[in-house]
C-alpha cells in the first residue's frame, strides 16, 4: 500500500538498524512519547532488532493511559442516566472505573455508542432531540480540534442537546515533568508525530534547549521509528540537543494553523490530572466560558465524584518511563487485558498491553530459539 | 471461610457478573466461558476435542455433526447476507473435518414487524447456497419475538456430513514439523460487514468472502487423505484465534510470517484507518491447512487449481519450541507474538 509499505520495508530497515549500530559506542535511554510509537515498537519486534545499547523505555502518550480514574467514574455515571445517549472512542469502552467498564455500563442497559468522530455525535443529538448526547472528549492535542469542532458546531446550529465531558492534556508539560523527575533515565525523546502535526514544533524547541536533550519528531511505522531512534543517537554521540523532523511528510514548523485556531476557540490550557501521575499543571485543555453550557461535568453536576487509583498497579512509575511494565508485580497476573488494575493494561496504545499481547513470551522463546 | 475455599461446583464465578459482548468475540472471554462453564457443565471427550465439528461413529460410517448461530447486523452486506452466511457457514464447519456435507436443518427467530420481502430474499439465497454447496435443508423451526426481543432475524443452522473412510482431521492432529498453508485474502467478511454497519465509505467496496469450502476440501483430500492433519475456517476471531486454537489443543509451536499472508489492499486500508489487526478480523470462506511436510507442495499445487483456492500460500510451519504459541515473524524481521485478543476489536482513537 503506497505512503505504508515502503516504510515497512524489511531492507530498509536493516540498514538503518546497521547504521545505528556503526554509530553507537555506548548505552543511550529514550523515550517514545507516544502510545502509537510504542504500540508499533512491539508489534514489530522493533526492540529485537536494535543493539542492546539502546534503552526504549515507554512514555506517557497514550490518551486511554492518562485519562484519570475519577473521569472515568464520571463517564459511567453520567452513562448510566436513562436520558443519556454517551459516545466514545472504541477503546475508552474497557477502561475500568471503580465498577466495570463502559461494556458493563451498556450490557446493564446504558445506551453507549462507539463513534469514530465527534462530529457523528452531532448527528445522533439531532435524530434525538429528546435525548442528551454526551462525547466522551480525552485525548492529546491530536483529538483536540475535531472535539473543538464538534461543540462550534453544536453551538452555531443552537443544539442544545450535546455536550462534552472533558479531559483532554497536552504533551510539553509531560515531558517537562518526566525531566524534572529526581529519577529520570531519558537522554532523548522520540516525540510525538500526530501531536506536532497539528500543534508544529516550536514549543519543544525551549525543552530541547532547557534541558539539554535532542527531541526528534518522529512518525509510527517502523521504519520511521528505527530513523528517529537513528537521528536521536547521532545526537547523543555528537554532544547536540536539538529538535529534528523525522516526519515532514506530515509535520511542519508551524502544524495545522486552522486546527490550532480552532482549539484555541473552544478550548483553553488548565491544570488536568494525569492517571497515575497526578496534577500536572497547565497541562490539558478544558472549555473556555464561552462554551461553558456545554460542559458535561456541569451539566450532570459530576464533578464531586472522586476516586483513587488501586494501590498495586504502578502505571504511573511505567507512564513516566521509570519502569517497564514486566517490573510490576501484578503483570500478567492480577493485572491482564481482561482484567485491567490499570490503563496502560487497557488500550492496544498502552505499554503494559502492548508488552502483554505481543512481548510476554519472548522470553520462552528466546529460551526455546 | 477457609482462604484456600475452592469451589467443586461446575459453574464457577467468572469475573463477568453479566455477559458483556465479548463474551460472543471468538476471543479469550469466549475460550473462558467455553472451559469454565460448558466444558464442565457437559463434559464428554468428544466435546472436549474442541473442534469446530462433532464426528460420531454410527454403525460402520463417520458422521460429522455442527450447529452455528447466525446474528449479524446488517442482514445484507456487500458479498452476501446472513442466508448464504448460515448456509456456508455451518458447511464449513463440516468440510473442515474432511467430510462431504449432506444435510442441513435450520431455525428462524424473528422480532416483530420485520419485512416479509426481506425474509423472502434472506430464504431464497439460503435455497441458492445450499443447492450450490450439494446440501439440502430437511428440517426447521420457525419462532416469533416481541419487537425489540431480537434484532430483525437470527439464524440456527445444524449440519450433517459423511466423513471419508481414512480421513482423520482434528486441531489436536497437527504435528511439529507440519506445513502451513492458507487458502487466500484474510479479513474480508469482517471489513465488509464492519464497513457497511458503519456507514464507512472507503475506495472500493470491500466484500465478504462468503463461500462453501467443501469443494476445496475434497480436492485436497484426493490422493492425500492422511496428509492433512488439521482444517480450520478462521472465522471470529479471524487467522489469529484459529492459529493460537490449534497451538493450544495440539501442544504445539506455531510460526508464521506476516509477509506471506494476503490482505487486499483495501481491507488493509481499511483496517489501519481503524487500527484493527486484520489477522483477527472473520473471515467467512477461507480455511488454514496444518499437512505432511513432504506432501506440502503437491496439496499446494492442487489448492491454487481450484476457484476457492488459487491465493492459497504456505505462510509457516508447526515446531515443537515455544509449544502452545504463535510467533510471527513481522514486515521488518522483528518477531512478536500473536495472542488469542481477549474481546472485540475496538478501533483506536489516533
Amino acid at each position: 500500500m503506497k505512503y505504508l509499505d515502503e516504510y515497512r520495508d524489511h531492507a530498509v530497515a536493516q540498514k538503518i538498524v546497521a547504521e545505528i549500530r556503526k554509530v553507537i559506542t555506548r548505552p543511550w535511554t529514550l523515550m517514545e512519547v507516544c502510545g502509537g510509537q510504542t504500540h508499533s515498537i512491539v508489534k514489530y519486534g522493533l526492540d529485537y532488532l536494535l543493539p542492546p545499547e539502546v534503552e526504549l523505555v515507554h512514555g506517557p502518550g497514550c490518551p486511554v493511559c492518562v485519562t484519570p480514574l475519577e473521569m472515568i467514574d464520571r463517564a459511567h455515571s453520567i452513562a448510566r442516566r436513562p436520558d443519556v445517549i454517551f459516545c466514545s472512542f472504541g477503546d475508552m469502552l474497557r477502561v475500568p472505573g471503580s465498577d466495570g467498564d463502559l461494556f458493563q455500563v451498556r450490557a446493564m442497559g446504558g445506551n453507549v455508542k462507539t463513534v469514530y468522530s465527534p462530529m457523528e455525535c452531532l448527528k445522533i443529538a439531532k435524530q434525538n432531540p429528546d435525548k442528551q448526547v454526551v462525547f466522551f472528549a480525552i485525548g492529546f492535542e491530536t483529538t483536540a480540534p475535531a472535539n473543538a469542532m464538534s461543540i462550534f458546531q453544536a453551538k452555531a446550529q443552537g443544539l442544545r442537546n450535546f455536550s462534552l465531558l472533558v479531559s483532554h492534556v497536552i504533551v510539553p508539560p509531560a515531558i517537562s515533568g518526566i525531566l524534572d523527575s529526581p529519577d529520570n533515565r531519558v537522554q532523548g525523546f522520540l516525540g510525538p508525530g500526530h501531536v506536532c502535526a497539528i500543534m508544529g514544533w516550536r514549543e519543544y524547541e525551549p525543552l530541547a534547549a532547557a534541558y539539554h536533550v535532542p527531541i526528534v519528531i518522529t512518525g509510527f511505522e517502523p521504519v520511521d521509528l528505527l530513523e528517529g531512534i537513528l537521528l536521536t543517537i547521532r545526537q547523543l554521540e555528537q554532544g547536540r540537543a536539538e529538535v529534528e523532523n523525522q516526519y515532514a511528510r506530515c509535520v511542519s514548523i508551524e502544524g495545522n494553523l486552522a486546527a490550532r485556531k480552532m482549539v484555541e476557540q473552544v478550548f483553553e490550557v488548565g491544570d488536568r490530572s494525569w492517571r497515575g501521575i497526578g496534577v500536572i499543571p497547565m497541562s490539558g485543555y478544558k472549555l473556555t466560558e464561552a462554551y461553558s453550557d456545554y460542559d458535561a461535568e456541569r451539566i450532570f453536576e459530576v464533578a464531586n465524584i472522586r476516586t483513587r487509583e488501586p494501590e498495586i498497579c504502578i502505571s504511573g512509575q511505567v507512564l513516566q518511563g521509570l519502569k517497564k511494565p514486566n517490573q510490576c508485580p501484578a503483570f500478567g497476573n492480577q493485572c491482564t487485558p481482561q482484567t485491567p488494575l490499570g490503563a496502560t493494561m487497557v488500550s492496544a496504545e498502552g505499554a503494559c498491553a502492548a508488552y502483554y499481547n505481543y512481548g510476554r513470551h519472548m522470553v520462552t522463546i528466546e529460551a526455546n530459539t | 471461610m477457609p482462604q484456600n475455599f475452592a469451589l467443586s461446583c461446575p459453574l464457577p464465578l467468572t469475573q463477568h457478573k453479566t455477559i458483556v459482548m465479548g463474551h460472543g468475540s471468538g476471543g479469550r472471554l469466549t475460550a473462558q466461558l467455553i472451559s469454565d462453564l460448558f466444558l464442565p457443565a457437559f463434559n464428554n471427550t468428544i466435546l472436549n476435542k474442541l473442534d469446530d465439528q462433532a464426528v460420531l461413529d454410527v454403525g460402520s460410517a463417520r458422521i460429522a455433526f455442527t450447529t452455528d448461530s447466525f446474528v449479524v447486523t446488517p442482514l445484507f452486506f456487500p458479498g452476501g447476507n446472513i442466508g448464504e452466511l448460515a448456509v456456508n457457514g455451518t458447511v464449513n464447519d463440516l468440510a473442515m473435518s474432511g467430510a462431504r456435507p449432506l444435510w442441513l436443518s435450520c431455525a428462524f427467530i424473528m422480532e416483530e414487524g420485520f419485512a416479509i420481502d426481506e425474509l423472502s430474499q434472506v430464504v431464497s439465497s439460503m435455497a441458492e447456497a445450499a443447492k450450490a454447496a450439494g446440501v439440502s435443508i430437511v428440517t426447521g423451526d420457525t419462532k416469533v419475538v416481541n419487537r425489540r426481543s431480537a434484532d430483525k432475524l437470527f439464524i440456527t443452522t445444524t449440519g450433517i456430513g459423511l466423513v471419508p473412510e481414512g480421513v482423520a482431521i482434528s486441531a489436536s492432529n497437527a504435528k511439529p514439523g507440519d506445513v502451513i498453508i492458507l487458502s487466500g485474502t484474510i479479513a474480508d467478511h469482517g471489513m465488509a460487514v464492519l464497513s457497511k454497519r458503519e456507514g464507512l465509505e472507503f475506495e472500493g467496496e470491500i466484500r465478504s468472502d462468503t463461500q462453501p469450502l467443501h469443494t476445496l476440501v475434497e480436492a485436497m483430500l484426493t490422493g492425500n487423505p492422511g496428509a492433512i492433519h488439521t482444517l480450520r475456517d478462521p472465522t471470529r476471531g479471524g487467522l489469529g484465534a484459529s492459529l493460537c486454537e490449534i497451538a493450544g489443543t495440539a501442544n504445539i509451536g506455531v510460526e508464521i510470517d506476516a509477509r506471506f499472508i494476503p490482505v487486499r489492499s483495501e481491507v488493509k486500508g481499511a483496517c489501519e484507518l481503524l487500527g484493527i489487526d486484520p489477522i483477527f478480523v472473520a473471515n467467512e470462506g477461507k480455511l488454514v491447512a496444518f499437512v505432511e511436510a513432504g506432501s506440502a507442495d503437491r496439496i499446494l499445487e492442487t489448492m491454487k487449481a481450484t476457484p476457492q483456492g488459487r491465493d492459497a500460500i504456505i505462510i509457516g510451519q508447526a515446531t515443537d519450541n515455544h509449544a502452545g504459541l504463535v510467533a510471527m515473524k513481522t514486515e521488518i524481521g522483528g518477531t512478536r507474538i500473536v495472542d488469542l485478543p481477549f474481546n472485540e476489536q475496538l478501533p483506536r482513537i489516533c
